[in-house]
Order: structure tokens, then C-alpha cells, then sequence
């Protein structure tokens, strides 16, 4: 198909068009035994039209997920030991140590140094955990908000919001960052070592439990420098807003 | 995806005929698998072909007592590394469908799949996703429904911060939003609908198009025109006004919908088309997803009204224009995937414009569109021309009620290369020439700059062909032409026009057009 020259540099032109031409309709057009009148075509989805458009996208997503499931390259980089206060753990790359930064430190309550996937589950601890506004408004009024995101309820105490959320939410009875609270302190596990304590944790995790602050003895046998190339995105450990003076945890 | 994509094909080791064999049939396949309403299924996801592409993931048969021995292991090892490598393991283990039907048989493996999915070792939660993905790729329904424990902390996860994490989680959330609607029954009260919506808020490429992947699966499910868009969508938002707390159920299954979240409420509709716009942030595998997404959403008709008031059209008019540019600069890459859905939503989304307002669209009244339009006609005719059909469909719907861009034509010199397309298809032939159609019936003026041109030519050209479609158009566009060009009849007559008609007079669907013809043509 030819085009005309011009129609490149129309392109880059600027908007707007020549102005129409007069219409003039003659009744007799389109009359019986013809049928055309100009008119929008609509097809619906499923529409026999969209058949080779719809294959060719099948087969890119067939290619697409067919890579999605290779292991991805990483960016190797020479070991290094986390930098937060009290944790050992050691990466050999980049994409590793951004994942356990944000999983591990990332949304990390200040006040007990608990671990949470996300703002919005920190935010709900703080607020259930270390409020003490919330506890008095709570003997009052239904305060305890359902954990799912976009639903507005909330309930009187942390057990009618678990029921709702098993009822209506489907979710387990068991979910790991719906325990309610406890009279344990910060995340601290008495006297237990690392290896043990790894296999506590892993079927006991109630949140992502950060390293205690009292390190275990690590040998420093690695680069303690972070490659300049690793960077991330809030990470600051937050704790409740208040003028009032916290409580020190025992 | 993108980058990873065009990597891929370097590494295949069979060579380009037996490429293009095996896309061949995958085609056919899935040709098939349409016509039998089965497009969207777990099956046609995956390519079958889990051999090739080296070593590195070759599928590997386990046995119970190894399954057992890697998850221990995984669970309770001593060693960081070595929980690592058992997982490592596992997943290629579970590459291979029979050692996802023993996984599965063994009981409390998934209830420590999940315990490491959730424990506080980033690299052992990164494996155990993966394997679970692995898992959700399955076409045993068994399988991926055996994933259904984990989804309530996936879509958690959603909300996180690590972007590779949530890539994973998203994947194999699209992967088992398509297992079947059971599983949606499940997913879509646990809130996959609002964890999706938050990622969209992401700065990372990647991130965005899992997401735009995702949603596109969600959007393309069998009941999502009635049930999920509608739902979701606009009213929902107006709804959780007047029912603040109140959930309620849905007619015939028990699952409660929300009346406080709203999948396609202003705010994604708005994202979605924030993704979509050109410019130097425009990520062609993010837009594809989003226009795919964009087309079921038009499609449902649920509130195309919005769609519109929040400037779809511009959006979608500019996209268009940047594509052309593209195809242009020869910066084509994957371009066709972006052409299909765009074309779709803006074709299908025109003719929801109510008439009153059709002169006020600012793109009506652009003829860069019919310009880029043609442009983008003239690229896919060489790389992909199955678009050609869907394109021409657009230019109906631009041009039907549009003096202005039926002017657009004229003036650009675009009336040629149109012809040039008609021996292309048959399908193609009637588009082209209800195009024409929809020029020629505006009466004299325009007819005029048709005149005298190659038009009647090509007109006798098509009336030599059988299909009567084809034939029936050019009857009806030269009816027009004669009405408003009567010089147009006499050249008809001169140049053998009526033994043309001759041919197809004993044909039902054509006999009274043509005996009209016939009648105008020799008496005026």
C-alpha cells in the first residue's frame, strides 16, 4: 500500500482538520432494494472478528509465562552482611538482600521491633497494640477493623473480627498477622539460638519476628560494605505518633 | 517481562524452520480452542514444551520419600544454604506433574509450604513462592486448588514493598484466578479485587504489568461481564454511600460481595489510563496489559459513560498517534500487540458515544487519527495482517457519521491506498468498500472528488468476484455513486458494466439491486 508523502509529515503536524465538505442527502439513497446507512459496527468480546487477535495475544502470553517461571538472573555481587542493627544474615545478591530488607525490615514497629508485610498491617498493630486510647475506645465501641482491604467493618473484640474474617473472607483460621495480643514482650526469644529458634519459627511465626537485639555471636568473616548499587524505599521503623511519653518495654 | 522476553528467543536451540512449525500449531490450537469457547484455560497458558531450553529447568521426577526429605529439610535445616538448595529442589521437582500430584498427596506439605512462605528467611519465602507458582501452573485442577490455603497471604503480600515478591504473588495469582470460577469464588471475598487495585500505585515496570496480567485474567473470566465488572464497578462506589456497613449477598451463590470497594471505580479506571498515556514513560508491556484489560472492561458495557468523562478517547486517540510515530521511526518492537486492544477499545468505545455529542469529540475532528491509522494499516500489512480487518473496522466506525473525516480522506489522498487493499480478503473488500460506502453517501460533493479516479475500476474488479457480500456492497456503493455522480453510470455502461451485473442476476440476496442498477445505469 502506498501513501502519499505528505501523510508523515500530517502526522507530526498539528491537530485539526480541513474543514468538511457541504453533506447533501438524496432521499432515494439507500432506498429499497439498497440498505446502506452509515453506521458504527459494535462486536462483543467473544465475536467471531476477534478470533486472530485473540490468538495472537494467546500465544504471547504462552511465551511470556513460559518465562515467568525460569529462575530470573540475579546480580551477583560479592557477599555482604545486612547492615540493620542486629541482623546477620549475608547476600550474594542484590535482588535477595532488597527482598529481605523490605520483608524483614521494612514495615518494623519500633516499639516491639515486629516485622509486617505491609504498611497498612503495621499501622493496625500500632494501633491495637500499643494505643492505649484505642484500648479504652474499644471497651465502648466496635474498633477493630477488618483486615481486609475495602471492607469497612470493625468489631467489638479481635475474636468477632476473626470470625468475620474466616466467615466472610474466607481466609484461615490460623492467619499469621491476626494474633491477638499478647503479654509477651518485644520480639525477643529467651536465650534460644539461632538454629533453634529457626525451627520455632517457621511454624510459629505470628509476624516476621526480626533478629533479637542482642546479636548472636557471628563471625564477621564478610565485607561489611552494601554495594552502592543496592537501594530502597521507606524502610525507617516506625512507632506510634504520640507527645505522650511511651512505655519502655520491660 | 519485556526485556526477558526478547532474550528468550536467542536462547531457543532449534532452529527457525521448526519455530515456525511448532507456532503453527499452537496457533491452530488455539484457533480451536476458541471456536469451542475454551480460549481462557489453564492449558493453553503454558506452552507444552518444558524439555527444551537446557538444563537448567528441566522438570525432575521425585519421589514421595523425597519430597518428604527436601521439605524436612527445608523446614528444620540447619543451614541457611541448605534449606535453600532442598527448596531449589523441590520447585524443579515440581516442574513435573507427578511430583505436583505427590506433593499434594502428602499430607501437612502445603501447610509447611506455607509455614516457609510466611517465615522471616526472605530467600526461603522467595523459593517456597516459587514453588508454590509452580504448583498453580497446573492443569490438574487438584493441584492449583490445593494452592487455595496460601491465597489470603499472597494477596497480603500484595501490599508490600518487594517488588520481585509481588511480581511472584501476582502471577500466580493470575495463574489461579484462571483455574476456575470456583477458585474465584474464593479469591474474590478474600479481596483480590482491592489488593489488586493497591498495586496498581507501584513504581516498578515489572510489578505493573504482572498486575496489568493479572486483572486482564480477572476481566477476561466467563462471569466477569455480569457479575464481577458490574459488581465492582462505579455503582459499587455510589452504593457503599447509602449501604455503609452493609454486605450483602448476591443472588444465586452464597459468596457476599462488597458494596465499599469498587474495582473499576474512578480511581483505577483513572490509573489504567494514566499507564496507557504516551510519552517517555510509556511501557509497552504495561500498556498491553492495561488496553487488554481496558477491552473486556469496554466490552461489559457496565460504564462506558465513565470511561469516557474521565477521556479514554484523548487517551486512546494519542496512543494511536504515538504508535504511528513509532512505526515510523522503525521503534516497532511488539507494536502489534498494543495495536489490537487499542483498536478495540477505541472502535467499541465510538459507539458509545451518544449521537448529540459526537461533533464535540475533539478526535472527530483530527485528521491526524485517520493519518496514523493508515500509517499503522500500511505497517501490519507487511508484519501482522490480521490487524488489517480490526483497523478498517475502526475506520468505519471513525468515518460513519463523520463529514469531517470522510473530508479527512479526500484531502489526505487516502482513497488509493484503500483500494489497494481490496484484493487482499474478502472480509477486508467489504470493509474497504463500506468505507467508501460511508464517503460516497454524503452526497455530491464528495462523490465529486472521487471523479473521475480509479474507483469504478476497481468496482468492476470486485464484481467479478463470488462472494456475495463482497458483491452486495459494491452494489450498494454504486448505487450512490450513479445517484450523485451520473457521469459515473454512462462510464459503467462504456466500460462492459452491465454484463458484470449480468453475472450475479440469479442470485436471491442480489437480483432487485441489480435489476435497479440496470435500470439506473441505462435510463439515468
Amino acid at each position: 500500500m502506498l501513501l502519499p508523502t505528505a501523510l508523515y509529515s500530517r502526522l507530526a503536524g498539528a491537530p485539526g482538520a480541513a474543514e468538511p465538505l457541504p453533506v447533501e442527502r438524496n432521499p432515494a439513497a439507500g432506498a429499497a432494494p439498497f440498505l446502506f446507512t452509515p453506521r458504527l459496527v459494535r462486536f462483543p468480546r467473544d465475536h467471531e472478528f476477534f478470533e486472530d487477535g485473540d490468538v495472537q495475544r494467546h500465544l504471547y502470553l504462552q511465551d511470556m509465562l513460559t518465562q515467568v517461571s525460569e529462575t530470573p538472573e540475579k546480580s551477583m555481587v560479592p557477599e555482604f552482611t545486612c547492615q540493620v542493627a542486629g541482623c546477620c544474615q549475608v547476600f550474594a545478591a542484590l535482588e535477595d538482600y532488597q527482598h529481605h530488607y523490605h520483608m524483614s525490615h521494612g514495615n518494623t514497629c519500633s516499639l516491639c521491633s515486629r516485622a509486617f508485610p505491609s504498611g497498612h498491617l503495621l499501622d493496625v498493630h500500632i494501633l491495637e497494640w500499643h494505643d492505649s486510647l484505642f484500648q479504652i475506645l474499644a471497651q465502648r465501641q466496635d474498633m477493630y477493623q477488618c483486615l481486609v482491604e475495602g471492607c469497612p467493618e470493625k468489631f467489638r473484640t479481635s475474636q468477632d473480627r476473626k470470625d468475620h474474617m474466616v466467615r466472610l473472607h474466607l481466609y484461615p483460621a490460623d492467619f499469621r498477622f491476626d494474633k491477638p495480643k499478647t503479654n509477651r514482650g518485644p520480639a525477643m526469644p529467651a536465650a534460644a539460638d539461632p538454629p533453634a529458634r529457626a525451627l520455632k519459627d517457621d511454624s510459629d511465626a505470628m509476624e516476621i519476628c526480626s533478629e533479637p537485639a542482642a546479636p548472636p555471636p557471628c563471625r564477621r568473616t564478610y565485607s561489611h560494605r552494601i554495594p552502592s548499587t543496592v537501594c530502597f524505599g521507606q524502610g525507617a521503623a516506625r512507632g506510634f505518633k504520640s507527645t505522650k511519653k511511651r512505655n519502655k518495654h520491660p | 517481562m519485556w526485556s526477558r522476553r526478547q532474550g528468550r528467543l536467542s536462547t531457543l536451540a532449534c532452529g527457525v524452520e521448526e519455530l515456525r512449525c511448532r507456532r503453527r500449531e499452537r496457533e491452530a490450537a488455539l484457533r480451536k480452542a476458541r471456536r469451542e469457547q475454551q480460549l481462557v484455560s489453564k492449558r493453553l497458558l503454558r506452552e507444552d514444551a518444558p524439555e527444551e531450553a537446557g538444563g537448567q529447568s528441566a522438570a525432575v521426577l521425585l519421589g514421595e520419600a523425597e519430597v518428604q526429605q527436601f521439605l524436612r529439610l527445608a523446614q528444620r535445616g540447619t543451614d541457611e544454604k541448605e534449606r535453600e538448595k532442598a527448596l531449589v529442589s523441590l520447585r524443579r521437582g515440581l516442574q513435573h506433574p507427578e511430583t505436583q500430584q505427590t506433593f499434594i498427596r502428602l499430607e501437612g506439605s502445603m501447610r509447611t509450604l506455607v509455614g516457609l512462605l510466611t517465615s522471616n528467611r526472605a530467600l526461603l519465602q522467595l523459593e517456597a513462592a516459587r514453588c508454590l507458582h509452580e504448583l498453580s501452573h497446573s492443569e490438574q485442577s487438584a493441584v492449583a486448588e490445593a494452592c487455595l490455603p496460601a491465597t489470603s497471604y499472597l494477596l497480603t503480600y500484595l501490599s508490600g514493598h518487594s517488588s520481585e515478591f509481588i511480581e511472584l504473588c501476582l502471577y500466580t495469582l493470575g495463574n489461579l484466578i484462571v483455574e476456575s470460577e470456583a477458585v474465584r469464588k474464593q479469591l474474590l471475598p478474600q479481596g483480590i479485587v482491592p489488593a489488586l487495585v493497591a498495586c496498581i500505585q507501584s513504581p516498578h515496570v515489572a510489578v505493573l504489568e504482572a498486575l496489568g496480567y493479572a486483572l486482564s485474567q480477572l476481566l477476561q473470566s466467563k462471569e466477569a461481564p455480569e457479575k464481577i465488572i458490574p459488581e465492582n464497578l462505579g455503582f459499587g462506589y455510589f452504593l457503599a454511600v447509602f449501604e455503609r456497613s452493609h454486605w450483602y449477598l448476591c443472588g444465586s451463590c452464597s459468596q457476599p460481595t462488597s458494596a465499599g470497594s469498587s474495582l473499576l471505580d474512578s480511581s483505577l479506571l483513572q490509573h489504567m489510563l494514566r499507564l496507557m498515556q504516551p510519552g517517555p514513560k510509556l511501557n509497552l508491556g504495561v500498556a498491553v496489559e492495561f488496553a487488554w484489560c481496558l477491552h473486556y472492561i469496554i466490552c461489559s458495557q457496565v460504564n462506558n459513560a465513565m470511561l469516557l468523562s474521565h477521556g479514554a478517547l484523548p487517551t486512546l486517540a494519542m496512543l494511536l498517534l504515538d504508535m504511528a510515530g513509532a512505526a515510523q521511526r522503525m521503534d516497532d518492537a511488539g507494536l502489534e500487540l498494543l495495536a489490537c486492544p487499542v483498536f478495540r477499545c477505541l472502535s467499541n468505545l465510538l459507539t458509545e458515544v451518544p449521537v448529540e455529542a459526537m461533533g464535540e469529540q475533539m478526535e472527530l475532528r483530527d485528521e491526524r487519527i485517520v493519518a496514523a491509522l493508515f500509517i499503522l494499516l500500511q505497517f501490519f500489512l507487511q508484519k501482522q495482517p490480521t490487524l488489517l480487518s480490526e483497523g478498517l473496522w475502526l475506520l468505519n466506525n471513525l468515518t460513519a457519521n463523520s463529514p469531517t473525516l470522510c473530508t479527512s480522506l479526500l484531502s489526505l489522498d487516502l482513497i488509493e491506498p484503500l483500494l489497494q487493499l481490496l484484493p487482499l480478503s474478502n472480509v477486508i473488500s467489504v470493509l474497504v468498500l463500506t468505507v467508501l460506502c460511508n464517503i460516497v453517501e454524503k452526497g455530491p460533493a464528495y462523490c465529486q472528488r472521487l471523479w473521475p479516479g480509479p474507483l469504478l475500476s476497481c468496482l468492476l474488479n470486485t464484481l467479478v468476484l463470488s462472494d456475495i457480500e463482497v458483491v452486495g456492497q459494491s452494489l450498494e456503493l454504486l448505487q450512490l455513486l450513479f445517484l450523485y455522480q451520473p457521469e459515473a453510470a454512462q462510464a459503467f455502461l462504456q466500460q462492459s458494466g452491465l454484463q458484470a451485473l449480468e453475472r450475479h442476476q440469479e442470485e436471491t440476496q442480489l437480483r432487485d439491486r441489480i435489476l435497479a442498477l440496470q435500470q439506473t445505469a441505462i435510463h439515468g
